[in-house]
């Protein structure tokens, strides 16, 4: 069953003399239980696309399309409606920079027991949350400024947590953890999608996206380029760009990709990738229809269909 | 000639991180440093970086032992070694723009004015940022690419050595290519001597000479 169902969602910025476009025409669906991972490279568009689905959107900002969150618009609903009936519930984001999201004059047991209360759980819990992200009862005592990067990260991920909402947006969720907490957090991640959980997994890192997610969307230059279950993403890429950052992981090629990614402010018309692309040719100067595979010549034909 | 640190006890405020270390790094060499977290691989950098004084031990540069930290060391020292921290949003000015950012160090030490601008151009365009992104502050672009224009100011003054704490982790799998690339490539140019902190075994193996460890027995 479908729990959020995005249909056209483009968001730009205006800058004085350019307009940034950092999302395009996004129409895909998560259902109940998915975990969905958005991997791409950075500047891409992917916490745009998050701050957008959670209303943190800067004045610059112009979004259209829908959002529909289990009947609800997001995008359409106003600042009010997300304030008060979707925001912890529903919907909880961990942002990408934990450091500058917390009230630093309240300890992190504090501003847990307080999330907990505002949604009507038992503020007791904040010991049992803060154990789940990894978070020990003396860190959970501490000021937000005594944190190291990591601690603050654990702890924005257990304030996230702490209302039980219906769709997790974790935006790089595992900033600052080691090797062992990372896999933990992800575990965690994996184990709420398998009790009917579900979770958007915005990360720059492929191999988490490898361990934990059901499907995979590839964004590049502010478009999904490639939605498709994660174990055909890994082991058979259909998009030349999926293929070549795939290529850069350092247990591969380590290959960087040549050339940039093209600027916000001065998208091409056709395919974003092809003056990287080593299978581009004069097909690729107008957009390609997709996902699933947004491409004129996918590498994988079937799954073009 | 090495970036050297010999029996390091370093730590704050009365709580030792770093007990008795030792670490070499030669020019034209990359040299990986792998610890658990909370080990000291940052305190260690800190220290070989200038930034934090020993409590006991020394650093020696190409020889010559280093005395004193921070702004006490001449610059034309201080600008031999470049850092590169893991989150650029903490290392960088959040009221400069991306080429105000990559010129703070060559107007720090008051290089001339009409050679700054295109030295600027040429490591931002080495670093792989497009034009557009110069004129904007921190907060208007992504972590990669601030990250990038971090690099490209640690190398503003072409460093002999280059320190990277856990630089690349928080960047996408092109972008952490292409900032290895960029360090492999300036080092073949100038022999510079390079530190790898990472969690990554697959990073460390890939891109270093040799992997150190720094585990509890040498850190407390
Ligand atoms: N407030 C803003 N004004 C103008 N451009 C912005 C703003 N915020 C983000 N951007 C631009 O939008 C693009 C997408 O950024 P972001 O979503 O942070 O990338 P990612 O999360 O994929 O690394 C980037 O090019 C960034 O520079
Ligand atoms: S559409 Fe053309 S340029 Fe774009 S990825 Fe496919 S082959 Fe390459
Ligand atoms: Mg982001």
């Amino acid at each position: 069953m479908t729990l959020l169902n995005i249909d056209g969602l483009s968001v730009r910025f205006r800058l004085r003399d350019a307009t940034v476009q950092a999302v395009s025409d996004h129409t895909f669906a998560v259902r109940r239980g998915e975990l969905l991972a958005i991997v791409g490279e950075s500047g891409c568009g992917k916490s745009v696309l998050a701050h957008a689905l959670f209303g943190l959107l800067p004045r610059n900002a112009e979004v259209s399309g829908r959002a529909i969150l289990d009947g609800v618009d997001l995008i359409g609903c106003g600042e009010k409606r997300l304030a008060r009936e979707i925001r912890g519930r529903r919907l909880g984001l961990v942002p990408q920079s934990p450091a500058t999201a917390l009230t630093p004059v309240r300890t992190g047991r504090r501003l847990l027991a307080e999330t907990l209360r505002a949604h009507q759980r038992d503020p007791a819990l904040a010991d049992s949350l803060a154990e789940q992200v990894g978070l020990d009862a003396a860190a959970l005592g501490k000021y937000p400024f005594e944190l190291s990067g990591g601690m603050a990260q654990r702890l924005v991920t257990a304030l996230a947590l702490a209302p039980d909402p219906a769709l997790l947006i974790a935006d790089e969720p595992t900033t600052g953890l080691d090797r062992p907490l990372v896999d933990h957090t992800l575990d965690l991640l994996r184990r709420r999608c398998d009790s009917g959980g579900t979770v958007l997994l915005i990360t720059h890192d492929l191999a988490a996206a490898e361990r934990v997610a059901d499907t995979v969307a590839v964004m590049y230059a502010s478009r999904i380029v490639e939605h498709r279950p994660a174990a055909d993403v890994f082991t058979a890429p259909a998009h030349p760009y999926t293929c070549a950052l795939l290529n850069a992981l350092p247990d591969r090629a380590f290959q960087p990709i040549a050339g940039h990614p093209p600027m916000l402010t001065a998208l091409p018309a056709g395919c974003a990738f092809a003056p990287r692309c080593t299978h581009a040719d004069g097909a690729c100067a107008t957009l390609p229809a997709g996902p699933p595979v947004a491409c004129h010549h996918p590498l994988v034909t079937e799954a073009a269909a | 000639m090495s970036l050297t640190a010999s029996g390091i006890h370093a730590g704050y405020r009365g709580r030792r991180v770093l007990h008795d270390v030792s670490l070499t790094i030669e020019r034209g060499e990359t040299v990986g440093l792998r610890g658990p977290s909370g080990t000291g691989k940052s305190t260690l950098v800190r220290v070989l970086a200038l930034l934090h004084p020993p409590d006991s031990g020394h650093v020696t540069l190409d020889e010559q032992r280093i005395r004193g930290h921070g702004h006490r060391v001449p610059a034309s020292v201080r600008t031999r070694i470049g850092v590169l921290f893991q989150s650029p949003r903490a290392a960088a000015d959040p009221r400069l723009s991306l080429s105000d950012l990559i010129a703070e160090p060559l107007r720090a030490v008051r290089h001339p004015r009409e050679q700054i601008t295109g030295r600027v151009t040429d490591l931002a365009e080495r670093a792989g940022l497009t034009p557009d992104l110069l004129d904007r502050r921190p907060h208007a672009v992504s972590d990669g690419q601030l990250q990038r224009a971090c690099l490209a100011r640690a190398l503003a003054h072409d460093p002999d050595y280059l320190l990277c704490d856990e630089a690349t982790t928080m960047l996408d799998a092109s972008t952490q290519a292409h900032v290895a690339a960029m360090i492999t490539d300036q080092q073949q140019h100038t022999g510079m001597g390079v530190l790898v902190v990472s969690h990554d075994p697959a990073l460390l193996t890939r891109w270093t000479d040799r992997i150190e460890d720094l585990n509890t027995e040498t850190a407390r």
